[in-house]
């Protein structure tokens, strides 16, 4: 049974505002004893694979992105089985409502959330400003780990064709609305990585063709929530041209930062068709003989 | 690497260390890394608030500061090494990774950090646990590690 949304009046605005949830919101779960009932699942998805370890909010599982949600040999996400096993581990069922945080402004946890949105997980949410938002509200944390119940998740079958594009679709979408979300020095191509992360670099530098620049954290106010449905209209519609019923591919470097920006496109503008480059540009500036633009926006 | 390398022993305290990891299951492994993040000295307070003095690893996904300081001795590759090291506690396996090479390395004569094996940072068990990715941060501290400690022993 899912859990009612969190009908906190900053969401209203959004299109999808059953997406968010708050901390306020979080906490009254918490006291309720609901967190960590077949009902609500609250997972927490951090870059830093021991942070959860270090502390968490009460009743929170670990989830990883690179252990358990990408398979281990191929370049590529989980297959049914592993992800039903993953999230039964986990004390998930298929109607259970999912709640996600993580550092880094929610990268990782948007990341989760756009991979359970694969295998068509219904009820999936994100606590907006997410683990850095609790901890500056002075809110508990604890080292103890929650014992789960395993329960049943069925086999279901990843669905690619929606909301994920690979380097051969990026190419015929050419010309067609795409957003670069890495930092300015990534998409002129002075820069062949992530400031801090140089070991995920490529050959080559710049971007896609045609690929319009916006950093993911404009999407994000200083605590780490969302801005304002208002704030991210004057950037996405007003400042960018696009429009909600555009067909929009997002990329950063590996499909982390761009699960931020597909979050907000889909979830909170009501965009209809975005999807997410994954293989981003750790692939596509590593490939022989695609097309790339350099220079500032 | 040298084929020399890929089997050259560690320091003891070291390969006691990497012992300890590779005993325990990949969970415990994570809870062991947890305990060197948590157990990492602090900065001494001549050198806290001088970042400028410290080495950033630009390898590592957050912040790592680190500064090698060599004893003077004759002749200098007798030298000891000291090793400092700043990371925030948003950064835990970073922290971690730093926590092993301090225990490790620290108070270890110039020839002997020098002596260490460049794949020392595989040694530990840690791959299966944290990702071999995640793993290149600490490859990177201990070469920056080993290059001040041969600058700083050359006279």
């Amino acid at each position: 049974m899912a859990i009612a949304r969190d009908d906190n009046a900053t969401f209203t605005d959004y299109a999808h505002p059953g997406r968010l949830v708050s901390t306020e919101w979080l906490a009254g779960q918490l006291k309720e004893g609901f967190v960590g009932t077949p009902n609500l699942v609250l997972l927490e998805s951090d870059e830093d694979v021991l942070l959860y370890d270090t502390g968490h909010i009460p009743g929170a599982v670990k989830i990883d992105w690179h252990a358990d949600l990408n398979d281990q040999v191929t370049r590529d996400y989980v297959n049914g089985d592993r992800f039903a096993q993953v999230l039964g581990e986990r004390g998930i069922g298929r109607g259970t409502t999912v709640v996600i945080y993580g550092d880094k402004s929610n990268w990782w946890a948007a990341y989760a959330l756009w991979v359970f949105t694969l295998f068509g997980h219904e009820d999936v949410r994100l606590l907006n400003g997410g683990r850095a938002k609790w901890v500056a509200e002075g809110r508990e944390m604890t080292r103890d780990v929650p014992t789960q119940t395993v329960v049943h998740y069925p086999v279901v079958q990843r669905d690619d064709s929606t909301i994920r594009a690979f380097k051969d679709d990026t190419l015929a979408h050419i010309g067609q609305p795409m957003v670069d979300v890495r930092s300015p020095g990534e998409f002129s191509g002075e820069l062949l990585h992530m400031p801090d992360y140089p070991q995920e670099g490529a050959m080559r530098g710049g971007h896609i063709p045609g690929a319009r620049s916006v950093p993911w954290a404009r999407a994000a106010n200083e605590d780490g929530t969302f801005k304002s449905r208002a704030d991210l209209e004057a950037i996405y519609l007003t400042e960018q041209g696009l429009t909600p019923s555009d067909d929009v591919v997002a990329y950063c470097r590996i499909g982390e930062r761009s699960s931020h920006t597909w979050f907000v496109l889909t979830h909170l503008l009501g965009f209809d068709k975005v999807r997410n480059y994954d293989g981003s540009w750790t692939e596509w500036g590593n490939a022989v003989r695609v097309p790339i633009e350099v220079g500032a926006p | 690497m040298t084929a020399d390398q890929a089997t050259a022993p560690l320091p003891a305290v070291l390969e006691e260390i990497a012992q300890d990891f590779v005993a325990l299951s990949a969970r415990d492994r994570l809870t062991l890394l947890l305990d060197f993040s948590d157990g990492l000295p602090e900065l001494p307070e001549r050198l806290s608030g001088h970042a400028e003095l410290l080495e950033r690893v630009e390898e590592c996904q957050t912040p790592l500061f680190l500064l090698v300081e060599v004893e003077d001795a004759v002749p200098p590759q007798s030298g000891t090494v000291h090793l400092y090291f700043q990371a925030p506690p948003e950064a835990p396996t970073t922290r971690g990774f730093a926590g092993i090479l301090h225990e490790g390395l620290d108070g270890l004569r110039v020839n002997e950090v020098l002596a260490v094996p460049d794949d020392a940072p595989y040694r530990f068990g840690l791959a299966e646990a944290v990702s071999p990715l995640r793993l290149r941060g600490m490859v990177a501290m201990l070469s920056r590690i080993k290059r001040q400690v041969r600058l700083k022993s050359a006279h």
